[in-house]
């Protein structure tokens, strides 16, 4: 039989069974307006109200502090932009790191073409930023700061409560893009001191094209998208029944089974990096090498003299799906800049791949991968010119 | 993204390898890129008889630098000069569009070898 490992929970998760069967009433029985007066609305009404409940339940938050959203790009788009337009007055200057996802980056350079100042923090060699760090670089024109809570390709977890606690004593709105972190690190909003948080269902086994922000009570922010006066007059667009009751049950869930699940899949990684560092030559393993500051499900690797996405594709080809930090695999030149930022030569980001397990990956699964990757690796130095045989190395590959 | 015809030929590269009494070496691109490609040539009486590569890139690298080795075995060396990336690439039966790049890679590391095997020629023939 064809093999089909899917290594790249990070990029997306399959919606979970019971999720998809809790949403599926939505499209079609209770298929009602949540904004209508009618009964078939407050059908719909009631579903969306409960999801609101468990979602703010899974961070610590009051359910009207939770506005749903079309995903991580969005709260991210929303909440930097809306705080930044609706401080305006009060100043320009915008705190960031380096390592930010896309959606939050390319945000923070769209303000800058409107006139707004973008200081973007450098990382540790393992990818951490920190809250001193954030405290340095506050003056009296910062409006915001925004720090990820952990990292979609490295998977470092930053110290998003000390960072909240500097953005506090200092009176600036802190948000976070916990688009990787929630359903997989326990947050609290209260105590990490988050005034505003993204998340997206579907990297945890919920359906895309859903998520949340979360904006606390009183933090004022320009309104998304204009039109009807759903979410609060916050943000227009019929609410999507199925998806958002989709996000609820599944955040539900992640959060129910959190310890359960990273305990299986953090066994997976571990086993998966520990044979890697054993078995081949001339790799460096990218991100925290203190495995408690890090997703459970995340190992990135770069392996010198070969290519990412020639990795990539022989992987494809043996049914293991994986995702590169290589130039060649964004369409780029340029490979990650997350790895770039860790200091990772560039020769080297070229080389690096991205192993993210989830909580149906299986043991036999890793071994076969591991099997797997010691051929193509082999196969591809064969072919680099830059690779130089090993003599008295005690490795496989 | 890639064809079937690329990845075929990816999964299993013609003339991988290098050549060690080669007549013509030549080496394109460099590792910040993300691409190097490594190609020698053997010639006797100006017909290339034996080629290898050795890339790092990604696939598309590993696909062109195959076929183009493969295409300028039993050519004349005039003949291998005219190999055009178009050719490849319409061997591959068509790149996406950001992986034309690499197909050129593969022309000038042919042109390098046949430069180099010149130009080790003419220092025969001077001396």
């Amino acid at each position: 039989m064809e093999r089909r490992i899917y290594l790249d929970n990070s990029a997306t998760t399959h919606t979970d069974a019971e999720v998809l069967q809790k949403m599926l009433p939505y499209f079609s029985e209770v298929y009602g307006n949540g904004s209508s007066q009618h009964f078939f609305g407050r059908e719909a009404l009631m579903a969306i109200d409960e999801a609101r409940e468990k979602v703010a339940k899974a961070i610590g938050a009051r359910p009207a502090e939770i506005y749903f959203t079309s995903g991580g790009t969005e709260s991210d788009n929303w909440a930097i932009k809306g705080a930044a337009h609706a401080l305006r007055a009060k100043g320009d200057h915008i705190i960031t790191t380096a390592i930010e996802h896309p959606a939050v980056i390319k945000t923070c350079e769209a303000l800058e073409k409107e006139g707004f100042r973008v200081t973007y923090l450098p990382v540790s060699e393992e990818g951490f930023v920190t809250a001193q760090q954030v405290e340095e670089a506050i003056t009296d024109k910062t409006i915001l700061i925004s720090v990820m809570s952990a990292n979609n390709e490295v998977g470092t977890i930053e110290p998003i409560r000390e960072i909240g606690a500097v953005a506090k004593a200092h009176k600036i709105l802190f948000h976070t893009d916990a688009v990787q972190a929630v359903g997989n690190v326990p947050i609290d909003v209260v105590k990490d001191n988050i005034d505003m948080l993204s998340m997206s269902a579907h990297k945890f086994y919920g359906p895309k094209g859903i998520g949340a922000l979360y904006k606390r009570n009183g933090v004022k922010i320009e309104r998304f998208m204009d039109g009807g006066e759903q979410e609060r007059n916050m943000r227009a667009s019929t609410l999507n029944t199925p998806g958002i009751v989709g996000i609820g049950a599944a955040i539900e869930k992640a959060v129910r089974d959190m310890d359960k699940n990273n305990a299986h899949i953090a066994k997976l990684r571990d086993h998966f990096v520990k044979e890697v560092l054993e078995n081949i030559a001339d790799v460096r393993f990218n991100g925290s090498k203190d495995m408690s500051r890090r997703l459970a499900s995340n190992a990135n690797f770069s392996f010198e003299y070969i290519e990412g996405e020639s990795i990539l594709m022989s992987l494809d080809l043996a049914g293991i799906a994986v995702s590169s930090g290589s130039a060649c695999s964004s369409g780029s030149l340029e490979p990650s800049y997350v790895l770039l930022s860790l200091g990772v030569p560039i020769e080297l980001a070229h080389g690096s791949i991205r192993f993210s397990f989830g909580k149906d990956n299986t043991m036999e699964e890793v071994d076969y991968t591991l099997k797997t990757l010691y051929e193509v690796v082999a196969r591809l130095r064969e072919m680099s010119p830059l690779f130089k045989k090993f003599e008295g190395e005690d490795k496989n590959v | 993204m890639y064809n079937q015809k690329v990845m075929k030929e990816f999964a299993n590269p013609q003339n991988v390898g290098y050549i060690e009494d080669n007549d013509g070496a030549g080496k394109v691109g460099n590792a910040t890129c993300g691409d190097i490609m490594e190609i020698t040539i053997k010639v006797k009486d100006d017909v290339i008889t034996d080629a290898k590569f050795r890339t790092f890139g990604c696939a598309a690298a590993v696909a062109t630098s195959s076929v183009a080795t493969n295409m300028v075995i039993g050519m004349t060396v005039d003949e291998a000069l005219k190999l055009t990336n178009a050719k490849v690439v319409e061997y591959l039966e068509g790149l996406p569009p950001q992986k034309i790049h690499c197909s050129v890679l593969a022309e000038e590391a042919i042109k390098a070898a046949i430069e180099d095997y010149r130009r080790r020629q003419s220092e025969k023939a001077g001396k």
